[in-house]
């Protein structure tokens, strides 16, 4: 059987453990041991995290932009409007951000990469290095220039930064030409970045 | 209960106490305005070290001007930053803008 492999395979992680991982097979190998958890509760926490998507902030979304009360409801209490929708927040408390034809909203967390995983899955890796960081909080325009996003002079550049125990989403303005348009298919227009606020919903192209 | 309320004017000390902080070093001595008033949670500066957090302590988001924290900012003017800040690093501020 010939199979060619002008790839080359994945490094192996042969090195040795750091501080942290040592750390983390310790406690999880004690707490299994203890009894207090098992193997397979670890795994399946580690699957549901693994298995949550920007899907399900652009569900909030697009249920916001066609329900103005349960928009009222996310702007006021973003954790619970949230659980209207079946959306699991767990202990978070959520801060949704509403962007308008005056307010350009922005989300970071300089100190380290807090992110609102429950809606919006793990964090891209830009938004975790120390570039986006510390250079979103500084000079925010130029940032999302380079993400292709130009914010116009007259409107108003607003950063949030996740320094403690909020968590925030942009909830995006809904973009011309959508008029009619159900849930299901508005919620397609709304992407990860749109929620952290580095680009905004494209229009539908015009036919 | 907490000390300040939405609109008030606030300063964030300029401290460097050691240990782990959730105060952001580039907002420290800035003044800035409450823009809500989040709850109140265990202080993350005793979490750290494996103490409970008690008592827990008022949370803000405060509003800071891009000009106030950065001088030579380059962008529009309105422009804001938002960071949540505990009450214990915010003192009332009366008059116009902190010292550089």
């Amino acid at each position: 059987m010939s199979h060619d492999h002008d790839h080359a395979p994945p490094p192996d992680q042969d090195g040795p453990l750091s501080y942290y991982q040592v750390m983390e097979t310790a406690v999880r190998e004690l707490l299994i041991e203890k009894g207090i958890l098992t193997a397979d509760q670890v795994r399946a926490t580690v699957e549901a995290m693994d298995a949550r998507s920007p899907a399900i902030g652009a569900r909030v979304v697009a249920r916001a932009w066609t329900d103005p009360a349960f928009k009222d409801r996310l702007l006021a209490d973003g954790s619970a409007a949230c659980a209207e929708l079946g959306v699991d927040m767990g202990p978070t408390h959520l801060v949704v951000v509403e962007n308008s034809p005056q307010v350009h909203n922005v989300i970071v967390c300089t100190l380290c990469s807090c992110y609102p995983r429950f809606l919006l899955g793990l964090p891209p890796d830009w938004y975790k290095a120390r570039a986006y960081r510390s250079r979103v909080v500084r000079e925010p325009r130029t940032v999302l220039r380079e993400f292709g996003t130009e914010i116009p002079e007259d409107v108003e550049l607003r950063v949030h930064d996740s320094t403690a125990d909020m968590r925030y989403m942009v909830l995006p303005l809904r973009p011309a030409g959508t008029e009619g348009w159900d849930e299901a298919r508005l919620a397609e227009l709304v992407t990860r970045d749109c929620m952290i606020g580095v680009t905004a919903p494209k229009s539908p192209p015009s036919h | 209960m907490a000390r300040f309320a939405p609109g008030d004017r606030v300063r964030v000390h300029l401290a460097h106490p050691p240990g782990h902080l959730r105060t952001p070093t580039y907002v420290r001595g800035k003044t800035g305005v409450v823009e809500r008033i989040c709850g109140s949670f265990p202080n993350p500066e005793e979490l750290a070290y494996g103490r409970d957090g008690q008592p827990a302590r008022p949370l803000y988001r405060i509003r800071f001007a891009q000009d106030e924290i950065w001088p030579d900012y380059r962008g529009r003017a309105g422009d804001c930053v938002e960071v949540e800040i505990y009450e214990h690093w915010l003192e009332p501020f009366e008059g116009g803008r902190s010292e550089p």
